[in-house]
């Protein structure tokens, strides 16, 4: 292949070393109106009023809303799929306030401190409530969180539960009682951000047809301009949606976050508007990763093989339901897809609380799965005697193997069957195994303050939603033989411009410069279900290779006809037929433009995939646990990935060398703590502490290929594989160390010292 | 207020209200490479040059810059060509979303206009005042290893 797994140069790389203004807000609007949310200090409360009259009259105010203003609509804000799996819990805005962050009402103002000042001058009288914040109390509290008149889809008002998942293949009791060994172990995962650097910022304003054009940093372009329709009542057809460049989302931009918010206002006033975010909104008012309380209860046939996996899943989401339902069903799905098992069960409540709300977050569940599953297979390899990758080698799915529990759990419906095609598990633990020296750190014995230990823990993610994730593109070519691909699919800062101009380029012989890429604008790319679910290699790329592959048929065809021959192949970027004739690329689009058997080449190409192979990886962490202070600090950290056939190598690293420290973040370091009125404590980068440059451990980050048939030249993805693994990777290393076991992160220092057991 | 300073080596007279920050002022001037991330000093997306050395524009309010020379990133390149530690940035893959990229680019700039060795340590320290949560820094901090350590061979030979 000449250019897919060629270390392409990114094709926005250009303007953003320059730093040119290609973010959302790097324009000016004239006359812009600048826009705040009113949030809740209150964690639950009914409104019993709300006085506007003193903001109202401030000079420079110029339109407020509160819940008055609009009839009740709800809706989610998750950016899913049509139907949404999500409850439609939330209105625009509402009468009840239910976490410390809800919104009360929206400003808007000539200048942000105008609109600051106006906000200051609103009288809410609050009726309080009673609150929630304990997720194993949601389902006992004795009182609703949401009204079940109007909301559709909650699984179970009155007890707040927002989804529930149970499946069962085989008979997990059964097989529990008969197996030679059960472990049993209760473990969670904690709220965490996703910190993307670029704040939530959307810009909107009415273009000469009075249309709305809103401009905004979102994964989800094409379910913006669903829902915002849907919201504020206006037709499809009247919104455009603009994705620029983006600074960063990791799922935090999943998310119809605030763009109904300044439609509104758009569309009230006539006049553009901007609404930004600032660090404390976006830590105590925009998304969170879902805490999830894991139960495991494993079962081990004499031979060390699994007869069982019995799971139960308490996930706390929030005031609202964005996402519950599938991250659960994420974290259930990765969490049996990754071992062997006859018979597996899971049970999952996801319910309501007076805290911010959860919702996509990178790894999606799948990180919350793995670190319970991974610590329990630590634990059971060392009762079983049996070393950790060894345990995990005799009992990972292979290449053939079918997974029958991923029929049963799909994104709020039936699944599909799931064969596996491609899968180097087994070379991915080998590997880490040398990479990380395993065998002689392992075995070393400590003493001193400081002691080393290794720990291991694997990893599965999917490769787009099966049978709901769709992507498309549109290839149409120039006269110098170069082409225009415009696709849906959205590029984050994650590099898929890049990697789908690389699968264009392909297919069409040509070099990644001949690809004009532009992408995620509604009114002109077609249709792709956003960035999210690692789709966009594996579904937008098939699509980009679908619209590539029908536009070389084209040009072909009319090389054939401008050469008069019936037969003809190409070669490089030439049309030559059988008796020696030839004609170019360029020459073929020249004279169909112009002259002769004239039309545009172009093709389009839609996917839509029944499969989401699986990518791998095995991660190795080496910490040092302090046993005077219990601080943990992280070494080195080998993680070895198959993610299939690597589009591009210099990327796809990128992706895992940033995805381990969002990990260690949530093992050792990010803390959303809560006072006792449901207030986060941490409203800053001061204090809710992402991996620094200073901070970072050495990384190793290797690809073991393989090759997906059902991918875009054997590519699976790549984006969230690596998040996964490396906190229970690190818990096994402290274990190691010190003989501590961590079962809920993050992992405090305190509690190390507590439970170390040394002289 | 008038305030007079150098601006991306122009000399810029400036009007503006008390409390402005240079932040503010930079990105109504349309320097927009200077980012809004998080209003503390804590995130480093901000950062311009103030007398080469790289400081957080959200932390600076306009008038204790009088006098003084200004630079954003703006500067670092023409039109046709890109500043080396640019270059070398594109080229090591170390720019992925590219909105911490300007604020880097400068730290690293700083660092180089800096008296002393080149280490992991010294480029660590200078750019831990940069958030990134796309690239773990692996790529920044080896782009800068090596742009920078190029330079200083190249001022020892001269």
């Amino acid at each position: 292949m000449k250019v897919i797994g060629k270390d392409i140069q990114r094709v926005d790389g250009h303007s953003l070393v320059r730093g040119k203004p290609v973010f959302t807000d790097d324009m000016r609007l004239k006359d812009v109106l600048h826009v705040k949310i009113m949030h809740s200090p209150v964690a639950h409360a009914q409104i019993l009023n709300i006085d506007i009259s003193r903001a109202e009259i401030l000079d420079g105010v110029v339109a407020i809303f509160t819940h008055k203003d609009f009839k009740p609509h709800y809706y989610t804000t998750a950016g899913q799929g049509y139907p949404e799996p999500s409850p439609r819990d939330m209105l625009i805005l509402d009468s009840t306030v239910r976490y410390v962050g809800d919104r009360v009402a929206f400003v808007a103002a000539e200048t942000l401190e105008i609109a600051e000042r106006a906000l200051e001058l609103i009288k809410v009288e609050y009726k309080e409530l009673p609150c929630i914040f304990d997720a194993e109390k949601a389902m006992t509290a004795g009182f609703a969180l949401h009204p079940s008149e109007g909301t559709i889809g909650i699984h179970d008002v009155s007890r707040n539960i927002a989804a529930h998942l149970d499946a069962e293949l085989g008979d997990v009791d059964a097989a529990l009682k008969t197996s030679a060994h059960v472990f049993e172990g209760i473990y969670s995962t904690p709220f965490v951000q996703m910190a993307h650097i670029e704040p939530h910022i959307s810009l909107t304003w009415l273009d000469n047809n009075n249309r709305l054009v809103i401009r905004t940093s979102t994964q989800v372009p094409h379910h913006v301009r669903r829902i915002v329709a849907e919201v504020l009542d206006i037709p499809i057809a009247r919104i455009r949606v603009i994705k620029p460049r983006i600074g960063g989302a990791f799922g935090g931009k999943q998310e119809i976050l605030n763009e109904e918010v300044v439609s509104a206002i758009t569309l009230k006033t006539g006049r553009p508007a901007r609404i930004e975010y600032t660090r404390e909104e976006e830590l105590n008012a925009a998304r969170v990763r879902h805490p999830e309380l894991v139960t495991f209860r494993l079962g081990f046939n004499e031979k060390q093989l699994l007869t069982a996996i019995d799971m139960n899943i308490l996930e706390n989401c929030g005031a609202y339901g964005p996402h519950a339902l599938t991250v659960m069903s994420v974290t259930s799905l990765k969490a049996l897809s990754m071992y062997k098992a006859p018979n597996v069960r899971v049970n999952g409540d996801g319910v309501y609380t007076n805290l911010p709300i959860a919702g996509a977050y990178r790894g999606y569940g799948a990180p919350q799965a793995c670190f319970p599953l991974e610590s329990i297979m630590d634990e059971a390899a060392e009762k079983l005697g049996v070393d950790p990758i060894d345990l995990r080698l005799k009992n990972v799915f292979q290449v053939e193997d079918d997974v029958p529990i991923a029929k049963i759990l799909g994104e709020g419906r039936e699944g599909f069957p799931m064969v596996l095609y491609s899968t180097e598990i087994k070379t991915c633990l080998d590997e880490g195994r040398q990479l990380s020296n395993w065998d002689t750190l392992r075995s070393k014995h400590q003493t001193g303050r400081f002691r080393r230990g290794i720990g291991v823990a694997a990893a599965v993610q999917g490769s787009g939603i099966p049978g709901i994730d769709m992507g498309a593109a549109f290839i149409k070519m120039n006269e110098d033989a170069s082409f225009n691909l415009q696709i849906g699919a959205t590029d984050l800062g994650t590099g898929s411009d890049t990697a789908l101009a690389q699968i264009a380029a392909e297919a069409l012989n040509v070099s990644v410069d001949k690809i004009i890429v532009y992408s995620s604008d509604t009114d002109i790319t077609p249709f792709d279900k956003g960035a999210y679910a690692s789709s966009t290699t594996y579904i937008s790329g098939t699509a980009v290779k679908k619209a590539a592959e029908q536009c070389k048929a084209m040009i072909l065809e009319q090389g054939k006809k401008l050469l008069q021959v019936e037969e003809a192949e190409i070669i490089n970027t030439d049309v030559i037929a059988s008796d020696g004739q030839s004609i170019s690329y360029a020459d073929i689009c020249m004279k169909t433009f112009y002259t002769d058997e004239q039309m545009q080449i172009m093709g389009t190409g839609s996917h839509v995939s029944f499969d989401s192979p699986p990518p791998l990886n095995a991660t190795f962490a080496e910490v040092e646990v302090d046993t005077l202070t219990g601080i943990v600090r992280v070494i080195k950290v080998v993680s070895v990935t198959d993610a299939g056939q690597i589009i591009n190598p210099k990327m796809a690293e990128g992706q895992v060398e940033g995805a381990i420290p969002q990990s260690l973040g949530m093992a050792l370091t990010e803390f959303m703590p809560f006072d006792d009125q449901g207030r986060m404590l941490n409203l800053d980068f001061n204090s809710y502490h992402i991996y620094t440059a200073g901070d970072m451990p050495k990384l190793v980050v290797r690809f073991v290929e393989s090759n997906e048939p059902t991918g875009p030249y054997g590519a699976k993805a790549v984006a969230e594989i690596p998040i996964n693994a490396p906190a229970p990777a690190i818990t096994n290393a402290v274990y190691n160390a010190v003989g501590v076991r961590v079962r809920h992160l993050p992992i405090q220092p305190e509690q190390v010292l507590k439970e170390l057991d040394i002289e | 207020m008038t305030i007079q300073f150098e601006l991306n080596g122009q000399l810029v007279s400036a009007d503006t209200m008390p409390g402005t920050t240079l932040l503010e002022y930079l990105r109504s001037e349309e320097l927009y490479s200077v980012k809004h991330g998080c209003d503390h000093g804590e995130c480093g997306a901000c950062a311009v040059l103030i007398n080469s050395k790289a400081v957080n524009a959200c932390l600076i309010l306009m008038h204790t810059i009088e006098g003084k020379k200004i630079e954003t990133l703006e500067s670092l390149s023409n039109h046709e060509h890109l500043h080396p530690i640019q270059e070398t940035f594109l080229r090591a893959g170390a720019v992925q979303c590219g909105f911490c990229t300007p604020g880097m680019l400068l730290s690293v700039e700083a660092l180089d206009r800096e008296e002393g060795e080149i280490t992991e340590e010294s480029v660590k320290d200078a750019l831990n005042g940069n958030l990134c949560r796309c690239t773990g820094y692996v790529k920044p901090v080896d782009a800068a290893l090596k742009v920078l350590q190029k330079n200083k061979d190249e001022e020892v030979q001269s």
